[in-house]
């Protein structure tokens, strides 16, 4: 299968295999005008399988704690005029900002106008995230409510 | 300390400075009479409380202050639909300090980001109520004449009581401190809360299922309420529930010096003959709560009495 490079935009390597609608589905990328192609189980020496997603559009602002929240795996690269002029590991994000929604009940995230939904990392590495407000442990990925 | 919302929000330094201070107002109450005179304290109960709110004004009129505020949400504009952030930000206008308790957890939080005065957290939901582990610590210091090498118990509902869980957290920082949780199987403590606090830092700890078994090793044993609507089912909370009420009979081989606490209300987990013991110190820890939110005020204001 060939899908052509992209000129100019981002493309996101080694997502985990089929993970690449959840990234889309994040990012939003389905209110973007310009060509995204979504490439499913591509062959990959280190992981096996894996996801490509590349977005054409020279101006495109990702946001880096989003993929990391979903898989810390993937790699950035920024294409110019056809030319890899950066490449980057995104990580475990510090805090993520309006991405998931807390689930209990009994926090003020649930009743308080124009609050923002904000999460931090307590522990890296069973990837627990926390309510600031309630500190209840965010259970499991969710789409944008 | 701008705000106190969470008692992990003091270092142990900070914690031994407020109840230095606690000590010093207790001894000597008229050098602090007028410490906050032309200060306001608005105290914002967004549910009722009887304790902690009069407490937080006791207190404040102890040192001289004045007293501003509501006790219940019906009462203040949140009935009208107010969010939080805005009457924050609306009383930081009158009130040089504000206590505040509201159902929803996280609510102080959200007030300290808004607000331009310091905010205490005054208890929010089940989650935390930092002044309520102050007062413990206070009294369990002025009982045992330390705060390390004791050995605790906690009895009744460990799984959701807030003051035991914080207790937990603020003694897991001293020496030689020895855990021993008494509960039904279904109020242990939470998982996290073993994992982070007892096994991560190597605590001393044992899980037992009544008090009879531990009594005579404990130095101070911090009672809560077993509720009958925690349990899975009746026949659980019939079989168990008098094991989690003290009487005089359970104590017959405590230690002569063991100190026995409970965050108040109780209802009958403590038999009322038990008040009688001088090893009953639960009112003088609802005493002692009125002096380190005093010490707590001055430190947020950044207040000293006069020599």
């Amino acid at each position: 299968m060939k899908i052509d490079s992209i000129q100019n935009g981002i493309v996101l390597d080694h997502i985990m295999a089929g993970k690449a609608m959840l990234v889309y589905k994040y990012l939003e990328l389905d209110k973007l005008n310009c060509s995204v192609a979504i490439i499913k189980n591509a062959a990959s020496h280190k992981m096996g399988r894996k996801d490509i997603l590349k977005i054409d559009h020279p101006d495109y602002d990702i946001n880096l704690d989003i993929l990391g929240y979903v898989d810390p795996g993937i790699t950035v690269s920024v294409i110019k005029d056809g030319a890899t002029v950066e490449k980057k590991k995104v990580g475990l994000p510090e805090r993520i900002v309006n991405v998931v929604k807390c689930k209990n009940p009994r926090c003020i995230t649930t009743t308080e106008q124009g609050i923002k939904q904000i999460f931090k990392l307590t522990d890296p590495e069973k990837r627990t995230y926390r309510c600031i407000y309630c500190e209840a442990e965010n259970q499991g990925e969710q789409i944008k409510w | 300390m701008k705000h106190l919302i969470d008692p992990m929000d003091l270092s142990v330094e900070e914690i031994n400075e407020l109840l230095d201070l606690a000590d010093d107002i207790i001894a000597d109450k008229d050098r602090y009479a007028n410490v906050c005179r032309g200060k306001k304290l608005a105290t914002l109960f967004f549910e009722p409380s009887t304790r902690t709110r009069l407490s937080f004004e006791a207190a404040m009129m102890e040192l001289g202050g004045n007293v501003l505020g509501f006790s219940s949400s019906d009462s203040s504009s949140s009935a009208k639909g107010e969010s939080v952030a805005d009457t924050v930000k609306v009383v930081s206008c009158y009130a040089d300090i504000i206590a505040m308790r509201h159902p929803k957890e996280g609510a102080p939080l959200l007030a300290s980001l808004k607000s331009d005065s310091p905010i205490i957290n005054a208890g929010d939901g089940g989650h935390n109520h930092p002044t309520q582990t102050l007062t413990d610590l206070l009294t369990i210091r002025r009982e045992k004449g330390r705060l390390e090498d004791i050995t605790i118990g906690f009895c009744g509902d460990l799984k959701f009581g807030r003051t035991v869980h914080s207790l937990i957290k603020a003694l897991s920082r001293y020496e030689k401190i020895r855990f021993v949780m008494i509960s039904p199987q279904e109020l242990e403590i939470p998982e996290y809360l073993r994992e982070e606090i007892f096994d991560k830092k190597g605590l001393s700890y044992e899980q037992v299922q009544t008090i009879d078994e531990v009594i005579e090793k404990l130095d101070v044993l911090y009672m809560t309420r077993v509720q009958r609507e925690r349990f899975f089912n009746e026949a659980d909370y019939i079989r168990l529930k008098d094991t989690y009420i003290l009487d005089v009979q359970k104590l017959c081989n405590a230690k002569k010096d063991l100190s026995i606490l409970h965050p108040l209300p109780r209802v009958n987990e403590i038999a009322v003959e038990v008040d009688d013991d001088e090893r009953a110190c639960y009112f003088k820890q609802a005493l002692n709560g009125k002096y380190v939110r005093m010490a707590l005020i001055m430190k947020m204001l950044g207040l000293e009495a006069g020599r």
